[in-house]
């Protein structure tokens, strides 16, 4: 039943609509559609002559080794985080489930990472990874004789980042899996009790198959945000050294707001959007939220 | 029985080595920020500095622009969560509440503009604010940021759970549509308000990618950009880094702390939701 003529409704429906509209075409739907055309062009933000020069740039792109390097860090940084990170949030909401107390404090400390600007907490990480630093010191202290400096060693500086990243961001999603773990309903676990099945077994056999929504949520999550690392690189390592740590959206930047190639780093964005699409998609097809 | 409480322990003993490795690194920072000697890298690494001192925390605003940064920052988050509480319950109501061509494929477009990764912005949205003359400025910081797709959605799911017959009273009294969103549906929405208002003001307070780009001059830049640009200048003076890194992070653990319920409630739903 609408009780105003339907006229009157349609005026005030786009008087509100007009702004956000207006902001999100500006800022989103028009950039899209741009983005693909730019990236056919030779679009120089310094040079005024901005030839169309068809797939050039995508073919440039795939012969250029810093940015197949690029393409190999984000897929390592990816495959290292995210089964990690997704393990460890689903273990430590596990043990928060179990009625401890003191609940509420530990679930403050573990969300405090994430809630902290990527700028402060990679900061402070610089400060850990440093040769003098408190991962030389602890490690040293437990008997290993480590002296090397993470972050400016080609071999350590991705794996060092990663950790950081699985640090920050395994608190939040220990959180969804908590609210997962909380709608398990009791009488599940009762039975499998009565049937003599231990911890361990009910964690694999109904805690796991039960929480696999919010598992799906995590890992799309935790997907998407690899692969467009770029805050923890560009404070901790500028890509460096010798473009060990340069990842996909680092390329992207730098190509783009340092040399202002436009249509080269547009291509380059458009490569990691589409390989982010495919990722997901091939998530959704053979690793659904539903099964069984 | 034993077994029980044994286990209880060791699931206690998880958590606090847990603790310890989630909270340890911002006690260390705060630590060295109140440290009076330059060189914090004395080992054996000690928990409390030696000499003990305020100065970081006046020299911040004395040395360094944070003044200047700290202005930025408040008046790009302030703008941009009053914007978004707005302009996303205005929207929100529209979608959830008015009838009128084009809602299902406008909302549609907007619901698949969020599978669009960030990163192929930037060029366009660059591109567009030069054309603007708005790069380095207030404008090219806070304009991409005026309305947020996801808090649209938030605000429109929220208000279809209201019952129709709220509104049904107010327009056979002849109240306008802006008026029953303003007098009737705001007020009873504080709930989801305070959640854009939060999730925003944390978003935009925390920002790094955008600023980077648009901001090139040292008083144009926020504080996470500020703070990001000493790391390589003053690799020498961590205890007043550290300062400026612990009051940067001091407003989103507050409201963090205050308003716990709203991100525990938010994950979890967004979680249930996959």
């Amino acid at each position: 039943m609408t009780i105003k003529p339907k006229n009157e409704q349609k005026i005030w429906a786009y008087t509100f609509l007009a702004f956000p509209l207006l902001l999100l075409s500006i800022f989103v739907f028009f950039p899209i559609a741009f983005a693909f055309i730019v990236s056919f062009f030779d679009w120089n933000l310094l040079i005024p002559d901005k030839p169309f020069v068809g797939l050039g740039n995508y073919i440039e792109l795939f012969k250029d080794p810093v940015f197949v390097k690029a393409i190999k860090n984000t897929v390592i940084y990816t495959l290292g985080v995210v089964p990690v990170q997704t393990f460890l949030s689903l273990f430590l909401a596990f043990i928060m489930n179990q009625k401890l107390r003191g609940r509420a404090f530990f679930r403050t400390a573990f969300y405090i990472p994430a809630i902290t600007s990527s700028v402060v907490t990679s900061i402070i990480f610089v400060w850990i990874y440093s040769k003098p630093g408190l991962l030389n010191y602890l490690l040293s202290s437990a008997g290993v004789d480590s002296n090397i400096d993470w972050l400016t060693n080609p071999s350590t500086v991705l794996p060092a980042i990663m950790m950081l990243n699985v640090w920050t961001t395994s608190g939040y999603f220990m959180v969804s899996f908590l609210a997962g773990l909380q709608n398990i309903p009791a009488s599940l676990y009762e039975a499998a009790r009565i049937d003599g099945a231990s911890q361990w077994k009910q964690f694999w056999k109904i805690m796991v198959p039960m929480v696999r929504p919010v598992t799906y949520f995590v890992v799309v999550m935790s997907l998407i945000g690899c692969f467009q690392v770029f805050d923890q690189i560009f404070v901790m390592s500028s890509g460096g050294p010798d473009n060990a740590s340069t990842t996909m959206s680092y390329f992207v930047y730098q190509n783009s707001f340092k040399y202002f190639r436009f249509g080269f780093g547009a291509a380059s964005a458009v490569v990691l959007a589409l390989l982010i699409f495919t990722v997901t998609a091939v998530q959704k097809k053979y690793f659904p939220p539903e099964a069984y | 029985m034993k077994a029980l409480r044994l286990q209880k322990i060791l699931f206690l003993a998880v958590l606090g080595v847990m603790t310890l490795i989630y909270i340890g690194p911002f006690l260390f920072s705060l630590s060295i920020s109140f440290n009076a000697d330059k060189n914090v890298f004395d080992w054996p690494i000690k928990l409390l500095p030696e000499n003990f001192t305020l100065d970081n925390y006046k020299n911040v605003w004395k040395d360094l622009p944070f003044g200047k940064w700290l202005f930025n920052s408040v008046l790009v988050t302030t703008i941009q969560t009053f914007s978004n509480v707005f302009f996303s319950a205005l929207a929100g109501f529209t979608f959830a509440r008015l009838e009128f061509p084009g809602r299902k494929i406008i909302f549609t477009l907007l619901l698949s503009s969020l599978m669009i990764p960030g990163i192929i912005l930037l060029v366009p949205k660059f591109i567009v604010l030069n054309e603007l003359s708005m790069i380095n400025s207030y404008g090219g910081l806070i304009l991409p940021g005026l309305v947020g797709v996801t808090n649209i959605f938030l605000m429109k799911q929220f208000f279809e759970t209201i019952p129709k017959d709220l509104e049904q009273a107010a327009l056979i009294d002849g109240c306008s549509y802006f008026r029953l969103f303003w007098q009737i549906f705001l007020p009873i929405s504080k709930p989801a308000l305070a959640a854009v208002a939060i999730y925003t003001f944390q978003g935009a307070w925390n920002e790094f990618l955008w600023p980077v780009i648009v901001s090139y001059t040292e008083d144009m830049y926020t504080l996470p950009l500020g703070m990001a640009s000493l790391r390589h200048e003053l690799l020498t003076d961590w205890p007043l880094l550290m300062a400026g890194t612990i009051l940067i992070s001091l407003p989103t653990l507050a409201i963090f702390i205050i308003f716990q319920r709203y991100f525990v409630q938010g994950v979890a739903s967004s979680g249930l939701k996959g």
